[in-house]
């Protein structure tokens, strides 16, 4: 990342690409019907937010985001791992992944 | 060395109390009847002695001891626990603890097989206590404590027996209706603390004294507002009716209570307050017309009961009429005198009564006795004495103080001559009933046939003896000595007239109107028996009238009872229970029912509406945190005066 910003690459591009990454994100999460798509779509925003730390890490010289994204990136790990785990049960309980159809919480 | 003393005199019947009533109930019987004793025995050995130093060492009264920390002391009010004895409280202390000890001796022969009988004899005790600092009080606030605490004590022994219904009735009765007299004396305090700024009796005394020119409206309604609370405590027109109802207790305490000490705090309360009353002819005409009327009315009232107790109730309220007369003559030192004198007797008439009841095994009804002098000698000889002093005969303690107030009413001006003329008719009937009570009771022939009629026990006959010996010399001392005695407490006593003989003319045509009584009493339920029934039917409607109590009680009912009733049953039912309380409970739970309803949508269940409303949530965040407001602000000002200068051009 340094030789980027050293490469007179602006701070706000970074900033923006964030942004934009996170908008994807949020309207995946909020239009896709398919399970997956819409945790893939949380990925997509946690990752969004993983890289505006870097990029204020670097600028400020502080190494405090760098550490914060370990954690993100430890929990998001940790999540799949669960959320791939539940999507699993619920296709073999419900035999569809489509989120409007399992909006009930008993089977 | 007596002024630390008086302290001593109420809280010994205070610990009574307390031993009594914490540990009665495990105590063994002895030791209650000996803590019960004591307390007033005590008490009454205190104020002896006290008594001893006035008359014998020449001990200079009014002696004051007051606590050596104020009770309340802010700007504009200072209440202290002062405690004065002067001769008026003197005299009514030695009334006060000397036959209230004697009623104590005779209830423990009374109620010796009633149940609660520590509990009995706490209330007893408390009711001294309280009835002790009302006499003491120097000044308004601390009787009032007093006088609050006699009726407490009344409350709780009229409905001693509270299982009963009209006994718990009749204490409830007798409290509210002193209420309305409290309510009085309230106000009473209330002007005081406005117009002299202190409750002390003597410093209102001073005050008094040193401004004549002192408004003489504020002190009528101060001392109509203190007759109000008196006619409340004191049994008098209007309010006396809760006394006979009050009959409901044990017949010691309606010797004590409602007879010698706690309905005589009315009259002890204005001879206290005698200053004020002194200043005010209107407020004086009052106490003598209510005492007057209150006398004949109650006296009449008397002439048609049948139950023992409750003749002696109206004959109570009769007497007190008598006194609230003197006072209203401004003959204080005679009402007091009378006061004492109708402590011995009628507690002696009350205990006898007592004694006869406990004879015949619970019987009241008058027309149910008869014959019993023989069956119970002692009895029938103590009443006799109270009997012939009530009366008015010489040479009873009756008849002095009966005189005196009969004179002083006499030579009121101007229509002391009227006065005087209730006051005799009233001694006229109350001759008859009294003659009429004794002759039903005690002689003729027995008037049931089944009889186990028994003299009573010692316990109870040494106190009747005693207070017979009362009855007989209490008033041997005479008028003028008691009054001159009285005089720096209560004020000088004036009984002089221009004209000769008159006291003696009066003294005559009183005992001629007792014997009278007599003679009629005699001829009615001696000689003919069938006369007062032939009479009855004569009579008729008014005879109905009279036994009916003249549907006083009646008309309070449908005037007073039944309205206000009526009415705070609305305000309770109606307004506080279903408007307000109801409608409170109503509009809170539609108020959760409303925003359930609204929330509710929010909870659909559908993952993607939560997830737009947490966008949706974060997104409003975001434009609150990232718009420059004050810039936004500032757009709309200089927006806003474009607009409003292009209007103005």
């Amino acid at each position: 990342m340094n030789f980027l910003l050293q490469s007179q690459v602006p701070l706000s591009w970074f900033l923006v690409l964030s942004a934009a990454l996170f908008v994807l994100g949020v309207v995946g999460f909020l239009i896709k019907r398919n399970l997956i798509t819409v945790f893939m779509s949380i990925e997509l925003m946690l990752n969004a937010v993983n890289l505006s730390f870097v990029t204020f890490a670097t600028q400020w010289h502080a190494v405090k985001g760098q550490i914060f994204v370990f954690f993100v990136m430890m929990v998001a790990a940790a999540e799949a791992a669960v959320g791939l785990a539940i999507i699993i049960a619920v296709f073999r309980a419900r035999a569809t992944l489509a989120v409007d159809r399992i909006d009930l919480m008993k089977l | 060395m007596i002024s630390s003393w008086l302290l001593i005199i109420p809280l010994l019947p205070l610990a009574g109390f307390l031993i009594n009533g914490l540990l009665g109930g495990r105590l063994p019987k002895s030791v209650v009847t000996m803590v019960a004793l004591l307390a007033p025995l005590a008490s009454f050995a205190v104020v002896a002695q006290a008594a001893r130093a006035v008359f014998l060492a020449g001990e200079a009264l009014p002696i004051v001891a007051t606590c050596p920390f104020p009770w309340i002391n802010v700007p504009g009010l200072h209440v202290d626990f002062s405690f004065v004895l002067d001769q008026l409280s003197l005299v009514m202390l030695l009334v006060v603890t000397g036959v209230g000890f004697l009623i104590h001796v005779y209830s423990v022969g009374y109620m010796a097989h009633e149940e609660g009988y520590a509990r009995y004899f706490s209330y007893l005790n408390l009711f001294l206590f309280f009835m002790t600092v009302l006499v003491l009080a120097g000044n308004a606030l601390l009787m009032f404590v007093g006088w609050e605490g006699v009726g407490l004590a009344s409350y709780l022994l009229i409905g001693f027996y509270f299982t009963k219904d009209s006994a718990a009735n009749a204490g409830k009765k007798a409290f509210i209706v002193n209420r309305i007299g409290d309510f009085g004396f309230l106000i009473a305090m209330f002007l005081l603390l406005a117009n002299f700024g202190t409750l002390s009796f003597a410093e209102i005394a001073t005050k008094i004294a040193a401004s004549p020119a002192i408004s003489g409206c504020v002190i009528t309604s101060i001392a109509l507002c203190l007759l109000l609370g008196a006619t409340g405590k004191s049994a008098q027109l209007p309010l006396y009716i809760w006394l006979p109802d009050a009959m409901e207790g044990p017949t010691p305490v309606s010797a004590l209570i409602h007879a010698a000490t706690m309905v005589t705090a009315g009259v002890y309360m204005m001879a206290r307050t005698h200053v004020l009353f002194d200043h005010s002819p209107t407020a004086l005409t009052v106490v003598a017309i209510v005492g007057a009327a209150t006398a004949l009315f109650a006296a009449t009232m008397g002439l048609a009961q049948t139950d023992i107790k409750r003749v002696l109730a109206y004959s109570t309220i009769s007497q007190l009429g008598y006194m609230f007369l003197a006072c209203g003559v401004a003959a204080y030192s005679a009402g007091v005198f009378h006061l004492m004198t109708h402590a011995f007797f009628k507690a002696l008439l009350f205990l006898a009564a007592g004694s006869v009841i406990h004879g015949l095994g619970g019987e009241q009804d008058l027309r149910k006795m008869g014959g019993l002098w023989k069956k119970m000698p002692i009895t029938f000889a103590v009443t006799t004495i109270a009997v012939f002093a009530i009366a008015g005969f010489p040479p009873f303690a009756g008849f002095f103080s009966k005189d005196a107030i009969l004179y002083a009413a006499f030579l009121q001006q101007p229509f002391g001559i009227v006065l005087w003329a209730v006051g005799a008719l009233t001694a006229l009937i109350t001759s008859i009933y009294m003659f009429r009570l004794w002759y039903m009771t005690f002689l003729g022939k027995p008037r049931t046939a089944d009889q186990h009629a028994h003299e009573s026990p010692w316990s109870m006959l040494g106190p009747l003896v005693l207070l017979a010996l009362l009855s007989l010399c209490g008033g041997w001392m005479g008028i003028e000595k008691f009054g001159e005695f009285l005089a720096p407490a209560t004020g000088a006593l004036h009984l002089e007239s221009h004209l000769p003989n008159l006291e003696i003319i009066l003294t005559g045509v009183a005992v001629a109107l007792a014997a009278l009584g007599l003679l009629v009493a005699h001829i009615f339920y001696s000689a003919k028996p069938e006369a007062p029934a032939k009479l009855a039917t004569t009579l008729g409607p008014v005879y109905k009238l009279v036994a009916n109590k003249y549907y006083v009680d009646e008309i309070y009912a449908a005037l007073i009872v039944k309205p206000l009733l009526a009415l705070s049953r609305f305000v309770l039912e109606w307004v506080v229970d279903v408007a307000i309380l109801g409608g409170l409970a109503w509009l809170l739970g539609g108020l959760a029912n409303f925003a359930g309803a609204i929330l509710q949508k929010v909870q659909s269940g559908n993952l993607r509406s939560y997830a737009g409303w947490l966008a949706g949530g974060a997104a409003v965040m975001l434009v609150f945190v990232l718009v420059p407001w004050d810039f936004v602000g500032l757009l709309c000002k200089g927006f806003l005066m474009i607009v409003l200068k292009g209007a103005g051009h």
